[in-house]
């Protein structure tokens, strides 16, 4: 019962915060892709290193328990479903959760999109056995790799000699620094939806 | 109005923290092969079945991992595809607080009408191809822009990177050559 409150909450904000980010609204998705308008990328970057130096540093001062990370496995697949979805995206401005999340919010457009979204899993179940003999989802880098090896976790990485851990969080600190670096909107773009905040 | 990337940064950024800190990292569209699992049981009951160590299905995909997915299409009050059910309802409770989506917007957002018109059928034609193509390429690669892209990146992983490099990798020059126009 904890587990589904706790669905309920972090699923709650996480909803509430995609839709007040601008990422319920494909235009934000198609500008940061066009390169026309990186207030999304910004704040995603943002995102990714606030909870990168966050979770490293709370793994090393004892609170976060490692164990709740979950590295997903690499494989040649993951790049080609990476250039499947990146064409999907580039053309609709949804991605899974966006889109789900549109068309809560009331766009119709995003229904035909999880319509379509229901149908392309469908379609991934059927040609799964096919797709799996074809030897792309065999592992690459030794499986659920990290960059470096995370104290704690058995997860190969590229770099075994190096902490994990702090590693984690000079990437994430990267992240927040390329956030600050890029520019809101390239010069030429004429949008000024989104762009309330003064330039850096 | 949207949140200050700042702001928004931040806030989207100690979503993804709580998630890992209370159970594990976000993902969403692992939930899209769980409803279909729940339409075909609903259709075929022996679609999945209950075996003495667990689930298991007809379907190799939904019987992998020891009937993972099948036991989830089984109980659907599991957190992933609550959690999944929750977002949508806390996207719809912001928008409506926010004045909701209104007018044409509803139907296609303006910069598609701006670039392509203003037949609905097109966007909806559209919008059912990408998200068929956006949906398989996700499980193909076993996660999207939540689970590969933001879960993964902040734990320093291999994967989330190769999926990142792919997702932009394609996503920008189609994204560029299609949106042109992009003034409102």
């Amino acid at each position: 019962m904890t587990t589904i409150i706790l669905a309920i909450v972090i699923g709650g904000a996480f909803g509430v915060v995609l839709d007040r980010i601008g990422a319920t609204n494909p235009k934000y998705a198609l500008k940061m892709l066009a390169l026309t308008n990186l207030h999304l990328m910004k704040t995603i970057l943002l995102a990714i290193g606030v909870a990168s130096v966050a979770m490293f540093a709370g793994q090393m001062a004892g609170l976060v328990d490692v164990a709740h990370m979950s590295v997903k496995t690499a494989y040649l697949g993951v790049f080609i479903g990476g250039l499947l979805l990146g064409t999907g995206w580039a053309v609709t401005g949804y991605c899974p959760g966006t889109g789900l999340s549109a068309a809560a919010t009331g766009r119709k457009d995003a229904l035909f999109f999880i319509a379509g979204g229901l149908l392309g899993a469908a379609a991934y179940m059927a040609s799964y056995s096919w797709i799996k003999s074809t030897g792309i989802l065999d592992n690459m880098f030794g499986g659920k790799a990290t960059v470096a090896a995370v104290p704690g976790t058995d997860y190969p990485s590229l770099f075994e000699g190096l902490p994990g851990d702090i590693v984690g969080i000079v990437l994430g600190l990267g992240f927040i620094v390329i956030a600050f670096a890029l520019p809101s909107k390239f010069v030429g773009s004429g949008d000024v939806h989104g762009t309330t905040i003064p330039a850096e | 109005m949207t949140l200050s990337w700042k702001t928004g940064g931040i806030l989207l950024g100690l979503v993804f923290l709580a998630a890992v800190l209370l159970v594990k990292p976000i993902g969403v569209s692992t939930q899209f092969v769980i409803a279909d699992g729940i339409i075909a049981d609903a259709i075929s009951p022996e679609f999945i079945t209950e075996t003495e160590e667990g689930y298991t299905s007809e379907n190799a995909y939904m019987a992998k991992s020891n009937g993972k997915y099948a036991k989830n299409a089984s109980n659907p009050l599991n957190y992933s595809f609550v959690f999944v059910l929750a977002m949508m309802a806390g996207a719809a409770i912001s928008s409506f607080l926010r004045g909701g989506v209104k007018g044409g917007e509803k139907t296609m957002p303006n910069i598609w009408r701006e670039n392509f018109g203003d037949s609905a059928l097109k966007r909806f034609a559209v919008s059912f191809l990408g998200g068929f193509i956006i949906v398989f390429g996700a499980r193909l690669a076993g996660g999207c822009t939540s689970g590969h892209m933001m879960s993964g990146l902040m734990q320093t992983s291999i994967s989330g990177y190769m999926f990142t490099l792919g997702a932009f990798g394609a996503g920008i020059p189609i994204a560029m050559m299609l949106y042109k126009k992009s003034e409102g």
